[in-house]
């Protein structure tokens, strides 16, 4: 609880070992009587430091895949392992220290609290984790978005492109190995999108941080090398640096339709 | 420091909902408010009943013709109910008979310490005034027997007996409502009449000091002249009936012993059990027994306002936790867990209650301080005891329902799907 966090000077990250591990993940809504397949048997490594795009059409699963990873959600079967631990077995406390100290997260609407300052916002996630000199932590996140003489402001008075510099304050003032971006230029114009993902790429590059980008449009996923692609709950293409289209389309006999079992446990 | 945090949090809430903070907390208030100072009031009420039946005197013992079970209404006008006669007076006061008493008076009407017996209580008019008060017609000892002292003027005198003269000595309240001043009083004509048929007119020889007690309001008029005016008979053995008896005993000497020797001695001239004797403390058991009840009840009715306080609280944190669901997706994304959620939500439904529980204990005893020694519409002295248990206990009360209600929406809070949470606008 008394764990102090410090801001980590630029450091070598052990890059390219594997962190991310999703094996035959599957993921079931049932809404009213028809399951709805969103995620239909994923398979997946990221590796530390790496930063990539999760590209497809609107209701593709990005999203759901997204909360995967963020240990927000659960899949209805498959194995997910982060830096070596099966998520599927941890407690409630567990993830949400997980999420709290790992994950840092970036939303399309920006998800800040409309009461809190933009200090307050920052300072959130170190309540949270009993972080002791946390203003001071919270000061330097803000100043590393360049956000630093806008601590008292609260939402309603910044400018969308500073709401998601303050979300992304937020998300990485805990020092995580990971930020999980989902749509974060979906409300931005052009101007204020090219700030943002610099400051994403930056925190990849100077950090190693592994950021994972859940965008549908391909000119916010050119600023990663590796992209994914999904396609009605499948990875159709996966198009990493000296690598091509490693995932061919599958087949309409490939396709799984879900078993009714693993349809049920997610109701 | 995540407690203190989370402290900070709630109160945040409550300043960004200052106008349903205060309507939450307004059940509480009143919930809180109300038991104490209903509580208060009933307390008042049964510590007033002690002092009028410790007022009646010392070592006194009261003795009234038993309850039958076909008597009726009871009193003067239930001629045949009458058991006892100034012969039953007579050997009482006979220190060869009864060496313990120190002296016995018969009374009618007045405070005779039964709760069956009539205290002739009526409308009373001099000075062109009226009044309500409490004819009493007793013998020269009841001065000595009920500590009266005087604040004009004298008590009945023995003269007064014997010439069965019409006058009467009346309490402090009554000679304030009717003359003013205690001096003014003497001299002075005051009239009662029980119904049409019948009046009569005294003539006041005295005042008594106030005391607190019921003499405060009666009317002592000499027991020769009001059994020569009032046809009550006589019994069959050509003596006096009268209503009550009321004997003090010897400093010393114990109570029980003398109410036993009593009946022994009323035994030998009374053919079947037709009295009852009862001791001070025998009063005040059955009258505290009843302001207890009163003062339960009056708590119990407050405290369903309490509950009712609480319902209103859970339905708000309801509202709330649906109105915020969004936020508790954030909170949980960022690395709250349900615990943090669930203090959160409880942590706000207490500092709730808390907050209203303190504003109701303040307004509850300023109330029954307001309320002590008003005189209400009919002439009814309101007389308030607040007890720090009431308080503690109303205190208490308001947090453990703050608790109670406040976990439910805090459970459901804290159990949100972030995922859900998240989705909702
Ligand atoms: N909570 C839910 N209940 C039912 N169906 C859902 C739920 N969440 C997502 N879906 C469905 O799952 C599919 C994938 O959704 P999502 O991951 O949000 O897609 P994307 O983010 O790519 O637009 C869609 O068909 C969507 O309707
Ligand atoms: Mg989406």
């Amino acid at each position: 609880m008394d764990t102090t966090l410090t801001m980590p000077e630029p450091k070598q990250v052990a890059r390219g070992a594997t962190m991310i591990e999703l094996r035959g993940i599957l993921k079931v809504y049932r809404a009213g009587d028809v399951p709805v397949v969103a995620l239909d048997h994923i398979d997946l490594d990221i590796a530390r430091g790496e930063m990539l795009s999760i590209i497809g059409a609107s209701g593709s699963g990005k999203s759901t895949l997204m909360n995967i990873l963020g240990c927000l959600d659960k899949p209805t079967r498959g194995t997910y392992t982060l830096e070596g631990r099966n998520v599927n077995a941890l407690s409630d406390r567990q993830l949400a220290r997980l999420r709290g100290r790992r994950i840092g997260f970036v939303f399309q609407s920006f998800n800040l609290l409309s009461r809190m300052t933009a200090l307050e916002q920052v300072e959130l996630p170190l309540i949270y984790l009993g972080v002791r000199n946390r203003r001071r932590l919270a000061m330097r996140a803000l100043a590393s978005v360049g956000l630093a003489d806008r601590w008292h402001h609260k939402p309603t008075q910044l400018s969308g492109g500073q709401q998601q510099r303050v979300a992304i304050a937020r998300a990485l003032v805990t020092n995580p190995a990971i930020i999980m971006a989902d749509e974060p230029t979906g409300a931005l114009d052009t101007k204020t999108t090219k700030a943002v993902m610099e400051t994403l790429v930056r925190l990849n590059a100077e950090r190693g941080i592994t950021v994972i980008l859940v965008t549908h449009e391909l000119d916010v996923a050119a600023y990663t090398r590796r992209v994914i692609t999904l396609r009605d709950g499948n990875i159709i293409s996966d198009a990493a640096p000296g690598r091509t289209n490693v995932v061919a389309f599958p087949s309409a006999e490939t396709r799984r339709e879900p078993a009714p079992e693993a349809a049920g446990a997610d109701a | 420091m995540i407690f203190l945090d989370t402290l900070r949090m709630a109160l945040g809430e409550f300043t960004t909902n200052k106008l349903r903070t205060a309507l939450t907390m307004l059940g509480i208030v009143i919930g809180v408010c109300a038991v104490i100072a209903l509580m208060a009031a009933g307390q008042g009420a049964s510590a007033g009943v002690t002092a009028q039946v410790r007022g009646l005197g010392s070592n006194l013992l009261f003795i009234t013709p038993a309850s039958t079970s076909n008597a009726s209404s009871g009193g003067v006008r239930d001629i045949r109910r009458l058991t006892l006669t100034t012969a039953d007076e007579a050997a009482i006061n006979d220190p060869s008979q009864a060496p313990y008493v120190q002296a016995a008076v018969a009374q009618f009407g007045g405070d005779t310490g039964s709760t069956t017996g009539n205290t002739l209580t009526e409308q009373f008019i001099g000075n062109g005034q009226n009044t309500t008060a409490s004819l009493a017609a007793t013998e020269p000892a009841y001065q000595q027997i009920r500590n009266v002292t005087m604040a004009a003027g004298n008590f009945i005198s023995q003269d007064d007996m014997t010439r069965k003269t019409l006058s009467a000595v009346i309490g402090a309240q009554v000679a304030q409502d009717l003359y003013g001043t205690p001096a003014q009083a003497v001299g002075q004509q005051i009239s009662m009449s029980f119904g049409p048929r019948f009046t009569l007119n005294l003539t006041v020889i005295g005042v008594m000091q106030r005391s607190g007690g019921p003499n405060d309001t009666t009317v002592i008029m000499p027991l020769t002249a009001f059994e020569a005016r009032v046809p009550f008979g006589r019994s069959p053995t050509g003596q006096h009936n009268v209503q009550a008896i009321i004997v003090k005993v010897k400093n010393g000497y114990n109570l029980n012993t003398a109410k036993a020797q009593l009946t022994t001695l009323l035994d030998q001239t009374h053919t079947t059990q037709d009295f009852q004797i009862s001791s001070q403390n025998d009063l005040l058991a059955t009258s505290q027994k009843v302001a207890r009840t009163l003062t339960i009840l009056l708590g119990a009715i407050a405290g369903i306002s309490l509950v009712v306080g609480g319902i209103g609280i859970m339905n708000i944190m309801l509202v709330s936790v649906t109105e915020r669901t969004r936020e508790i997706g954030i909170r949980k994304a960022i690395g709250a867990s349900r615990d943090n959620i669930l203090l959160q939500f409880v942590c706000e439904a207490v500092i709730v209650t808390l907050a209203g529980g303190i504003v109701g204990v303040v307004l509850g005893v300023g109330a029954a301080i307001l309320a002590n020694g008003q005189t209400f519409g009919t002439g009814t002295t309101v007389t308030t005891q607040v007890s720090s248990t009431s308080v503690v206990a109303a205190f208490a009360v308001s947090v453990i329902i703050g608790l109670f209600f406040g976990i439910y929406p805090a459970w459901r809070a804290s159990h949100l799907d972030p995922i859900e949470a998240l989705r909702t606008e």
